[in-house]
């Protein structure tokens, strides 16, 4: 199943830095987003676009994980010549991943 | 428990003004702020002061004031803002005008000065935090250098009596923590309380984004009235527990998720988020949802301050060109990628010297490339597509090549091509780099209608 059944999500942008956070819609699901989604996850998901690393924090009062990509942005919002400058719309292909249903 | 009662009534510099304006007059609030200024926004100012002395400030800062001044003034509300951008003392000046007009008079408003370390930053010790370059390597490429400042001058502008505060660059969450601290009376070194402030500045402050506005999608997250959007309020108490609503009958909704979405938002590490006053700690918040559309906020931390204050810096970074057009029917992709081609070979046969160049097909890849296959690997047949080429040069007349080029596919490139579009803009990178506190020395201007 896609992320998008379990979870929602937000991204925002710092220079060429983008944060996307990952929120479990039911606390329930929170664990199977920390077993499944991790930092290289994101990464290999990403790689069309991603020139940096992936960190990943657990903020499980939330039930939710944030991921922060460097050097994801296409040099940073004032700069890039991408069409999404802040990379707002990869909060949406972050849901698309698919995680096992178990 | 003794409680303020705190508005947003701007998420950035362009948001809607109603929402504002409802705030005002049927949210019964003690503050409302308006934070107006993106990291860009005030490198832009700072060219617009540079053209005009008399400019460099938020361009829709009268019309603003104009509509919610009457409210605020009939229900005692003080505003704090920081579309003085890079010109906080005209700003002010614009206020007080703009006050009289109204018919108020008396009407103290307070300018804070002295975010503007652009004399500081030149004579370059520091260095630039992106590439470890020193900062006086800049030279004439630095447009503006603005220092974060945080909730001390806003305090001490509301000690003063200010009815209205209005600043240049200060840190977002500052704009609220600065009246909860006045309130209150909080100690700028006790740290846990100005971490919890921060987290009630961090979640208000773009307005619309937590009371539904960028959630909603269909079928999963529903939100009602967005045409309508209720901009949010936060009803803080004097140990800083605080609710998030709204002003009741607005649009939107708030909630938990809202509230999850927004708290996260532009964080990077949630155990350390770096402002002029604190290095607050949302690593270990709670929300609650107690009633419709009433959602508490609880357990953010912080610990002491940064010793040095971050100052960013606005550099011209020369210009980018852009054109497009549009290829529908059956065939639309391949005529849009031999379209690509041509630009792509004239741009080279015409000696065009870009810095970066980029092609990209609306429809297709031109948000996240190729690397995000959403339909199973098969190339993609859309019914319509739109080729968009870019290009960073040096100059100005390159960049317009850029967009010409396309413009020439009319007549000159493959069938069918329609609604060319093109445009040049300048460049404002920005970049960031350290000062120390005691080099920033914030002033406060009070002025009267």
């Amino acid at each position: 199943m896609k992320l998008r059944g379990v979870a929602h999500a937000r991204a925002g942008d710092k220079g060429d830095t983008s944060s996307i956070s990952l929120i479990a819609y039911e606390e329930a699901d929170y664990p199977r987003l920390v077993r499944h989604v991790t930092a290289e996850r994101v990464a290999t998901h990403f790689a069309g676009i991603l020139r940096g690393s992936v960190s990943r924090y657990e903020i499980a009062s939330l039930g939710a994980l944030n991921f922060v990509l460097r050097q994801a942005l296409g040099g940073g919002v004032t700069r890039s010549l991408a069409l999404d400058t802040h990379g707002k719309s990869l909060s949406s292909a972050l849901l698309d991943i698919e995680i096992p249903d178990d | 428990m003794r409680q303020v009662r705190i508005g947003a009534g701007a998420g950035y510099s362009g948001d809607r003004i109603e929402p504002a304006v409802e705030l005002a007059e049927r949210g019964r609030l003690d503050y409302l702020v308006f934070e107006c200024l993106a990291e860009r926004t005030i490198a832009l100012a700072q060219q617009a002061r540079r053209r005009d002395p008399r400019l460099g400030y938020d361009p829709l800062l009268a019309a603003r004031m104009r509509a919610v001044l009457p409210a605020c003034r009939r229900a005692g509300t003080v505003i704090i803002t920081n579309m003085g951008a890079a010109n906080p003392l005209a700003a002010a000046e614009l206020v007080c005008a703009t006050a009289r007009d109204l018919g108020l008079r008396g009407y103290k408003v307070a300018a804070v000065t002295g975010d503007d370390v652009a004399a500081s930053v030149g004579d370059g010790h520091g260095r630039i935090l992106e590439d470890g370059r020193p900062a006086a390597a800049l030279g004439a490429s630095l447009i503006s250098a603005n220092a974060y400042l945080g909730a001390e001058p806003i305090v001490q502008a509301l000690s003063a009596g200010a009815d209205l505060v209005i600043t240049g660059r200060a840190a977002d969450p500052s704009l609220f923590l600065g009246p909860l601290v006045h309130e209150f009376g909080w100690s700028f070194e006790d740290w846990p309380r100005l971490g919890q402030a921060t987290l009630i500045g961090h979640v208000l402050e773009c307005a619309g984004q937590v009371t539904g506005g960028y959630f909603a999608d269909p079928g999963f997250k529903t939100v009602p009235g967005l045409a309508r959007l209720g901009f949010p309020l936060a009803e803080v108490g004097e140990d800083g527990s605080a609710i998030i609503t709204k002003v009741e009958g607005s649009g939107g909704c708030v909630t938990s998720a809202t509230c999850k979405e927004q708290i996260l938002y532009e964080i990077h590490d949630p155990a350390a988020y770096f402002t002029p006053d604190v290095v607050a700690d949302f690593s270990q918040v709670r929300v609650e949802q107690v009633g419709q559309d009433q959602v508490r906020i609880s357990g953010a931390s912080g610990r002491a301050r940064p010793e040095a204050l971050k100052v960013s810096l606005g550099v011209a970074e020369g210009f980018v060109g852009e054109g497009q057009i549009s290829y529908a029917g059956s065939g639309a992709r391949d005529r849009a990628e031999l379209a690509a081609a041509i630009v792509r070979e004239r741009l080279e046969l015409t000696g065009l010297m870009a810095q970066e160049l980029r092609f990209d097909l609306i429809g297709i890849d031109a948000l996240h490339g190729h690397g995000l296959p959403a339909g199973g690997g098969e190339r993609a047949e859309p019914y319509e597509v739109r080729l968009r080429v870019a290009g960073r040069t040096a100059s100005m007349d390159e960049a317009v090549r850029i967009g010409s080029e396309v413009e020439t596919l009319y007549t000159n490139g493959p069938a069918g091509g329609g609604g060319v579009t093109k445009q040049v803009r300048e460049v404002l990178g920005v970049l960031s780099t350290l000062l120390p506190r005691e080099r920033v020395q914030p002033s406060i201007h009070m002025l009267e209608s």
